[in-house]
């Protein structure tokens, strides 16, 4: 069970129920086997809970790269949507367990090598994600008021290396390519009652550029048709029944469409029968329409060609398109130029065709083209010991229980091969203590999770001041400052000195 | 809709548990939770607190679950908890079940029940479908345990937790472009 309690009896009670080959282990080993996980959000705490509740004698680290732990609960679910991020109860638990320890502020590849790692611990799991984006690779793309979904995403949840993006927003059409969730989200946000917003924990500063925005419609814009967005029906659901703004949907585009989903699977079927409703459905149904202008469509069949400069060049005013037909049918059909082109007008444009997972250390194998790391059931290939889970693992797809089953699945890899031999546990390795002075000798200052845990204190004392859930803090000098100095050895030695006394 | 009380609730004990979290000794124990997550659902609910005081174990409804692994767990709730709140209060141990803590933004709660019980359901929502729709292994007598609540005629149900294989969600890519 996931959600509050749980931990401590099954721990103890179940933990050799799945493998029963551990408690005879239990008996006759000596050291306990140290697994180290690098990166803490769902994948990373996901793998590591699955291990620590199945195995009782596993010590579980996990590494992050910033003060801050939860990765994309924190800095991807969107600040509208709190319940998603209730899984931070379950992490924090997983967290505090005795035989769980989180050292942020680590950097995996720049300040520890992967092979440091595998000296250190028995299993290293790589579970750190998808940090880059896909680039549409067209003329223009690098004008001022057009951003990566990555990057606007992360500036409104507060990512401190964003915080910088200040968004142009003085335009009324905004134009976002690619029909999936990070898309919708980020209509939302563009689209919401400002009053909606405010009760979230959306940063300070976006909300302050939300509140001088003059952006009214926002087009998603996708290459091929309805039958191929790669949205779920919940975020559209909710995008339809956003407070004052009106979806604008081609009844054109979804003709024919009603007999083509008959017998597709349920979720496909369900969403585009909504979308098929929603663009019949006459307007003026919702009354605050007449109140608010604001609107927000859906356009299929379109490839981005380029992204034209303003008459001085320094800035985006539109996109060109090349309209596409559809050659085969369901996930896999191609969009096909037909060699019409049409020109979208739009102040800010948005790619949001996708997040990139980027290698991070000569060691570890990796497929550029899938951008994935090579791996059998999320163990590496050619690598014994080395493990991946979440995107980094199948690519940045899917919803938080896709990620959670897939990193259980590689706990479960992990379990196997610490039952079955292939993972040496005859000799104990040091785990955080030779990493600590590794790190204590480059500089690196690392963040325990009771340190997180006042930095969540102080975000959460100053939302409460403005009425939120929590005020992120956004930049990482302040981050640490919060936390206050490290403890030195000398300091401990002191004090242990001094308590005899 | 159907079950918004029932979620109301679980929406305060997830938030009492957390207060909980936070001020709780790391010495209290390895890993916090267990029966205190079942007395914040408790000290949430003043009211079927009192409620339960007066209940007799026979107006409890016995509910039992069929793990992944086939194991079954038995276990009570009392009318009007939900699903939901019988694994948290007894403490199952489902691996993964209800990760957003009964606020339909999950499908992590997906039950299979008997053709007799799922019949008498009280009526689905597009939430609850639309959730729902994101499960792995959903059948035609799929619902959300967190939606569902406990009543007379349940007693001795028993309602099987899906296996996690892929179905064809693993296919929807949510961020690549269309």
């Amino acid at each position: 069970m996931l959600g509050w309690g749980q931990p401590l009896s099954p721990l103890t009670s179940s933990l050799c129920l799945p493998l029963p080959g551990f408690r005879r282990w239990l008996c006759s080993a000596a050291a306990a086997p140290r697994v180290c996980v690098v990166g803490s959000g769902p994948a990373g705490f996901y793998t590591a809970q699955h291990i620590l509740k199945h195995h009782g004698g596993a010590q579980v680290d996990i590494y992050e790269k910033l003060p801050v732990p939860f990765g994309l609960v924190r800095f991807g679910v969107a600040p509208d949507h709190p319940e998603v991020k209730n899984v931070i109860n379950t992490f924090t638990q997983t967290a505090r367990s005795g035989r769980c320890a989180y050292h942020g502020n680590v950097t995996i590849g720049r300040d520890v090598t992967v092979a440091e790692l595998q000296q250190a611990y028995h299993a290293v799991v790589l579970s750190y994600g998808a940090e880059d984006n896909r680039v549409l690779g067209i003329p223009g793309e690098n004008l001022s008021g057009v951003h990566s979904a990555r990057a606007f995403v992360g500036w409104y949840n507060g990512l401190p290396e964003n915080q910088d993006l200040n968004p142009d927003l003085s335009c009324e059409t905004a134009l976002i390519l690619g029909h999936g969730n990070v898309a919708l989200d980020i209509a939302r946000i563009l689209l919401s009652p400002l009053q909606l917003l405010r009760k979230t924990d959306i940063t300070d500063g976006s909300l302050a550029a939300l509140a001088c925005s003059k952006v009214k419609r926002v087009w998603l814009v996708g290459r091929r048709g309805p039958l191929q967005v790669a949205f779920t029906i919940k975020e559209l659901r909710e995008m339809i029944n956003l407070p004052g703004a009106r979806p604008v949907l081609n009844p054109a585009d979804f003709t024919g469409l009603e007999d083509a989903v008959k017998d597709a699977p349920r979720p496909r079927k369900r969403l585009t029968e909504l979308m098929i409703k929603t663009a019949l459905e006459k307007p003026l149904e919702k009354p605050l329409e007449t109140v608010s202008p604001r609107e927000w469509g859906l356009k299929f069949q379109r490839s981005p060609q380029e992204v034209l400069p303003t008459a001085d060049g320094s800035r985006a005013r539109g996109v060109r398109m090349a309209l596409t037909r559809l050659e085969g049918s369901g996930d896999s059909a191609k969009a096909i130029p037909t060699g019409d082109m049409e020109e979208l007008e739009c102040g800010l444009v948005v790619s949001s065709i996708g997040y990139r997972s980027l290698p991070l250390d000569p060691a570890v194998p990796f497929d550029t083209q899938r951008g994935i790391i090579p791996n059998s059931s999320g163990r590496v290939e050619g690598v014994p010991g080395l493990y991946c889970s979440g995107w980094v693992k199948r690519g940045p797809t899917g919803v938080i229980i896709t990620t959670m089953n897939d990193s259980f699945d590689t706990a479960q890899s992990v379990l196997e091969d610490l039952q079955g031999g292939v993972l040496d546990v005859s000799t104990s390795r040091e785990g955080f203590g030779a990493m600590e002075s590794i790190l204590r000798s480059r500089g690196v200052r690392p963040v325990s999770f009771s340190d997180w845990e006042k930095i969540d204190a102080a975000e959460v004392a100053r939302g409460k001041a403005a009425g939120k859930p929590r005020e992120k803090i956004v930049d990482l000098q302040e981050m640490l400052r919060i936390i206050g100095p490290q403890p030195l050895l000398s300091d401990l030695c002191k004090w242990l000195l001094l308590v005899p006394l | 809709m159907a079950a918004a009380g029932p979620v109301q609730l679980l929406r305060a004990a997830a938030a009492s548990s957390r207060r909980w979290l936070f001020s709780a000794s790391p010495a209290a124990g390895t890993w916090p939770g267990c029966g205190s997550a079942a007395a914040a659902v408790r000290a949430a609910r003043p009211f079927s607190l009192s409620a339960r005081a007066v209940l007799s174990s026979e107006d409890k409804i016995t509910v039992h679950f069929i793990n992944r692994d086939g194991d079954k767990l038995t276990a009570k709730g009392k009318p009007g908890d939900s699903l939901l709140d019988v694994v948290v209060s007894n403490n199952l141990d489902i691996d993964g079940f209800g990760a957003c803590e009964g606020t339909l933004a999950c499908s992590t709660c997906h039950l299979i029940f008997e053709d007799h019980i799922f019949e008498k359901l009280d009526a689905i929502t597009d939430e609850e479908m639309d959730m729902l729709d994101l499960a792995y292994g959903l059948t035609e007598t799929s619902r959300l345990g967190c939606q569902i609540c406990l009543k007379k005629s349940m007693d001795n149900m028993t309602v099987r937790v899906p296996e996690a294989v892929a179905d064809v969600r693993q296919s929807v890519d949510m961020s690549k472009n269309s």
